[in-house]
This record gives structure tokens, C-alpha cells and sequence, in this order.
């Protein structure tokens, strides 16, 4: 035992940032975030690490390219290190937060490059991330998520389905894309707000049939 | 008009809004609980919609140049005594402001920390400043001469954060210029403090163009006289 205790604490000491992530894997998001507006990096870490993936996926859904998606990633997240003492957590979830940051920023890029990419991923690209996803189990739900949504999508009117993809994945705003389809702005912006809600019921719906729940009649 | 606002709750979810009406709708978002709470109850969808968006995994590098970048952009943050917790809302909401001020910049704390109603009365006028550097999608931009850096959002509304300049000389004044292609615009006097100053630059700033202070003739003058003691990069 007298032999043992050196060594650990020569492990304690050579691996302070190991120790410190492990410190911070217990906590929720929006305690990192509160971490992260103190300064924190291992912080900052913490949180890419949970939400860095969704984040790229989604910015290079919009952006159709490595290099502008990356750049997305890191200005959203240098968003939540500048504003992460404006964050509330009674107003919004911390991953749907950063989320935004980082696809607010995209879609800016987007605009700006003037990318108009919306129609569907390649399917070569689509296996990649697939493929990718089988890696580990934090993947797997990740792809289980994945299939959930589409099939959501999947059952929305195909106009709604179609306002939902321009303007999240294309970027296009609604003037764009009244402009694009030819179809009044108010007809634009009801297909939208009826998409979302449509797509939050059947969200619901297949949330509770995921989790296997007894049903019981009365 | 009101019914008008309501309705872009959607597309705001979706980022699907023009520049102009992001910030009506943000502006509107602050004072309506209707809106925040069907914003609120739409984003479960809209994170569901970006879990559902496939791509490849990003590079390991990304995690490098990222977590780089926020340990280059230092936070000190504002040690808030209990006195400022238990003040009215207002208040409160301008000690937000500050936070998200001193966060944003790492360093502005200091001029907070003193006499309430004094802070309050400087942050009412800062509160402007705080628009921009809270701004997400503001940029960062280094100095090329001085202490500080020049925050600039998208719009190009321009903050210029500078740190221990002193007050300007008797009988002169700090005058900021935007310099575009070299040819100096007047964008506004500040007298200079001790600690930190933030200043509102006054003229719009465009890619490309430098942000510099120099020391003039109290009133200031049309064009500069001396040479910049402050410059940025180029935007």
C-alpha cells in the first residue's frame, strides 16, 4: 500500500485535465454553461464534447462544406463563451441553445456564399455518417434520434415537409422562399407554423411508443 | 401590427427571418409571454430537426482550433456583491447587461464594481454598447496598436474595448476614426480613463476598414493631426 500511494498521486498530478473533465461529466448542461460564463474551459470542452457533433452535422446540412461548417461550429461556440452569462435556463434548454448559435451562424454563411444546396444529402454522404454512427453508443442513440425525426417528417403534408427542410436545412428565409415556390408569404409562414406543430404531436407520439410504456384502457 | 409580430414565432424557430425582422421579433420576444412561451414549446422540434440533420463526424481538430480560440479571448467575470442581487428588476436586468459586458470583453469589471447608482447611470449609456458585444455573431477584432480589441457585428455597428489608455491630456480628447482605404472618417470624442474604456464607434464599419484613436484638440477636429495610439486590424 506504502508502494501504491506515490504512484497515484503522481497520476493525480500528471493529469489534472483528465480529473477535470471527469469532474465535470456528472454535471447537467446548463451548470457547464454557468461553468462556462466563469471562465471555464474544461468547460467549454465539456460541452462540445456532448453537443459538437449535432452542431457539425447541422452546419454541414446547411453549409455543404467541411471547412464553412467547422467555421459555424466554432463561432457558435465562441457565441456561448462570450454570452454564456445571458443565458437562461428557465427560457430555453442549454443544448438548444448552442444549437441555435451555431445554426444562426450558418445560415448567415449560407446567405452570404449564396449556397443554395437543399436538395437531399448524397447518398454516399448519408451512408459516411451511417457508418460512423455505429461506433459507439452515444452514436447509436444519436441515429435512433435520427430515424425518429425522419419518420416524423416523414408523415408531415409534403408542402409543410418541404417549408420545414428550405428554411432549416437550405437556409432560405421565408420572403426567399415565398419568392422561390411562387406561394403568398402568408401561406409561408402558416405552412411553417403548422409544420413545426405537427411535427412536435408526432414527435410526441413516437416518443411514447419508443419508450415501450404499458398502455392501459379504462 | 401585434398580430403581424406573433406570426414569425416560426420562422424565427427556424431562422427562417430576414436580418430586420430577427431583431423586431427579438425586440417584440422581451416584452411578450405569449411569445416566449410558444418559442419555448417549439424548441424541442427545432433541436429534433438538427439531431435529424446527417453529416459526417466532424475532424478532431475542429475540438482543437475551437477551444484555442476561447482560451485566446480571456473572461474575467463581474463579481456582483449581494447588494446589486437584491436590487429592483431594472436594475437587475442592467447588471445582466454588465455581466454579459465583462463576460464578452474579460475585462470591463472593475468600473462596475464601485457605487451603484454611479454604475447605474453608466450602464444606462452603455446599454447600446451591450447590444453589440452580446451579439453572437459579433467579430473579434485584435489590434494592431494598443491595449484592447475592436468588437464589430454583422450590421457593422462597431465597440471599441480598450484598456489602460488614462484620460487624454488637459485641453485634448481621444477622437476615433474609421479609416476606409486609408481616408479617415470622424466616428466620435471620449475622454479616457484609468482602467477600461468601451467606446461606441459612431460610423459603420465595413469589411476591410481599420478603427483608430489618436489625441486632438478638445472638440476634436475634421481630420487627424497626430498619429494613431490606437489601430485595429483590418475588418
Amino acid at each position: 500500500m506504502e508502494v501504491l500511494a506515490p504512484t497515484v498521486l503522481a497520476f493525480a498530478h500528471s493529469e489534472p485535465a483528465w480529473s477535470m473533465r471527469r469532474q465535470h461529466a456528472h454535471l447537467s448542461d446548463e451548470a457547464l454553461v454557468a461553468l462556462v460564463a466563469r471562465g471555464d474551459e474544461p468547460a467549454l470542452a465539456e460541452l462540445y464534447d456532448r453537443v459538437g457533433r449535432v452542431a457539425y452535422g447541422l452546419a454541414f446540412r446547411v453549409l455543404r462544406d467541411e471547412r464553412l461548417a467547422e467555421d459555424a461550429v466554432q463561432e457558435g461556440f465562441l457565441g456561448v463563451w462570450r454570452t454564456a452569462a445571458a443565458f437562461r435556463a428557465e427560457r430555453a434548454k442549454a443544448s438548444t441553445w448552442i444549437l441555435t448559435l451555431v445554426h444562426r451562424r450558418a445560415v448567415d454563411l449560407v446567405r452570404r456564399e449564396e449556397r443554395r444546396r437543399a436538395e437531399p444529402l448524397p447518398d454516399e454522404l448519408v451512408a459516411r455518417a451511417g457508418e460512423a454512427a455505429e461506433a459507439t453508443d452515444e452514436a447509436a442513440w444519436l441515429r435512433f434520434e435520427r430515424e425518429r425525426v425522419q419518420a416524423a417528417l416523414a408523415q408531415l403534408p409534403d408542402v409543410q415537409r418541404e417549408a420545414l427542410e428550405l428554411a432549416y436545412y437550405g437556409g432560405f428565409s421565408q420572403s426567399e422562399l415565398s419568392e422561390r415556390l411562387g406561394v403568398p408569404l402568408g401561406t409561408i409562414k402558416s405552412r411553417m407554423f403548422a409544420g413545426l406543430a405537427r411535427l412536435r404531436e408526432l414527435l410526441d407520439e413516437s416518443e411514447q411508443e419508443g419508450s415501450w410504456r404499458p398502455e392501459f384502457t379504462s | 401590427m401585434e398580430t403581424g409580430i406573433h406570426e414569425l414565432t416560426a420562422g424565427y424557430a427556424l431562422d427562417a427571418l430576414e436580418p430586420d425582422e430577427r431583431r423586431a421579433y427579438e425586440a417584440h420576444l422581451s416584452g411578450c409571454e405569449t411569445c416566449q412561451e410558444e418559442l419555448a414549446s417549439l424548441s424541442d422540434v427545432t433541436e429534433a430537426l438538427a439531431v435529424a440533420a446527417s453529416g459526417p463526424v466532424p475532424r478532431p481538430e475542429l475540438r482543437e482550433r475551437l477551444l484555442g480560440a476561447a482560451h485566446a479571448e480571456p473572461q474575467v467575470v463581474v463579481p456582483f456583491e449581494s447588494r446589486s442581487r437584491r436590487s429592483v428588476p431594472v436594475l437587475s436586468a442592467v447588471a445582466a447587461v454588465a455581466a454579459v459586458i465583462a463576460v464578452g470583453l474579460g475585462v470591463w469589471a472593475t468600473q462596475l464594481s464601485g457605487d451603484l447608482d454611479e454604475a447605474r447611470s453608466a450602464l444606462d449609456s452603455q446599454r447600446e454598447l451591450a447590444v453589440v458585444l452580446a451579439d453572437p455573431e459579433a467579430r473579434t477584432v485584435a489590434l494592431e496598436q494598443g491595449q484592447g480589441r475592436l468588437v464589430v457585428d454583422p450590421d457593422g455597428r462597431a465597440v471599441l474595448a480598450l484598456r489602460g489608455l488614462g484620460p487624454a491630456p488637459a485641453g485634448k480628447t481621444y477622437e476615433v476614426w474609421v479609416m476606409e482605404a486609408g481616408v479617415p472618417t470622424r466616428a466620435g470624442l471620449f475622454a479616457g480613463r484609468h482602467d477600461a474604456d468601451l467606446v461606441r464607434v459612431e460610423e459603420a464599419v465595413d469589411d476591410g476598414d481599420v478603427v483608430a484613436v489618436t489625441i486632438e484638440a478638445a472638440g476634436g477636429v475634421d481630420a487627424p493631426t497626430t498619429q494613431p495610439i490606437v489601430a485595429s486590424e483590418p475588418v
